[in-house]
């Protein structure tokens, strides 16, 4: 088996492997208030970090993508106005999309 | 094989940009489970949420991602119509997701390399805009959630020129957590606030994220 696989191996069983102790670890070690607050804000923060890398980074650099960067607005502009969650990604995809096939970005 | 039994995007991505970079896989790998142990942390929270047992959680483990977990957490909770919502959320998501990511995945394998560039359609933004759209209702929530948001994005931001992609996104976890052990349940000072970001900032990456958690946590008045 060459090293490629035994990596990929490794990765996918302890992926796996993290998941499943999230789910079985005993509820009591939840009942601290601090680490129900922890649970509550860490999908806050790594969302809000996947929406800054995702929207001004690439690879191990930051650029910004005016388009990018429109189509995000234009998902804010929509969210403001309660859209639903189809019309939020549809509205930032076409607005990014349009803004490169005019050229304007 | 990743698509099938780790199921976590980016992980995923991480181990094939190291071995398509010729990279160090052991790093790659290393990156790749990192990546993976917010996974854990969902599980942390779906448990109780969910209450699944015995073979039902092997199958449910598999599942957690960033969008069930955010799905089912979106959720009206609390009594049993809360649960009943809850796990309706997650296996809707977690099923069509696992077929169309694997579809995905198999299609590349395939060869369908000839799409053109993603950015043509504008479908680099549809990752960000479904974040955002799922951390929305968050940011409604208070003005601890709009602090945590914001040091996140800050920390990860400032990581990013000096990690490989993904790892920023695990220091963000951070800001939660020295939200988390605040004392006061109330609002987040801004001093504590801009303790937050330099922490992640100053670290370099080889032992940043101990000394992003214990710097942001340790400067904390009142512990």
């Amino acid at each position: 088996m060459s090293a490629t696989w035994i990596a990929v191996l490794v990765t996918a069983v302890c992926c796996y492997g993290l998941k499943l102790a999230g789910l079985t670890v005993p509820p009591r070690w939840l009942a601290h208030p601090r680490a129900q607050r922890f649970a509550v804000l860490v999908p806050v923060a790594l969302l809000a970090a996947l929406i800054a890398v995702q929207a001004v980074g690439r690879g191990e650099s930051l650029a910004a993508d005016p388009a990018r960067l429109a189509g995000l607005g234009a998902a804010a502009a929509a969210l403001l106005l309660r859209a639903p969650f189809l019309v939020v990604i549809l509205a930032a995809a076409g607005t990014a999309a349009a803004l490169r096939a005019l050229g304007v970005a | 094989m990743l698509s099938l039994v780790a199921y976590t995007g980016a992980s995923q991505f991480a181990l094939a940009a190291a071995v398509a970079g010729g990279g160090n896989l052991i790093a790659g790998t290393a990156s790749a489970v990192l990546l993976g142990s917010r996974n854990g942390l969902y599980g942390l929270r779906l448990a109780g949420l969910l209450g699944f047992r015995g073979p039902f959680r092997l199958l449910a483990a598999l599942g957690i991602t960033d969008e069930s977990t955010a799905v089912a957490l979106a959720q009206p909770a609390g009594g049993q119509t809360g649960r009943a919502a809850v796990r309706a959320g997650f296996l809707a998501t977690f099923g069509s997701l696992y077929l169309t990511w694997n579809a995905g995945t198999l299609a590349g394998a395939l060869g369908a390399g000839k799409l053109g560039s993603p950015g043509t359609f504008g479908l680099d933004v549809v990752g960000p805009a479904a974040f955002l759209a799922l951390l929305w209702p968050r940011l409604r929530d208070g003005r601890t959630e709009r602090t945590v948001a914001l040091a996140g994005a800050l920390i990860a931001l400032a990581a990013t020129p000096f990690c490989p992609p993904g790892l920023p996104i695990v220091l963000a976890a951070a800001a939660a957590l020295g939200a988390a052990l605040l004392p006061s349940a109330g609002t987040l000072p801004p001093a504590a606030q801009a303790a937050l970001s330099p922490a992640g900032e100053a670290a370099p990456c080889g032992r940043a994220d101990p000394a992003g958690t214990t710097g942001a946590a340790g400067d904390r008045p009142g512990r």
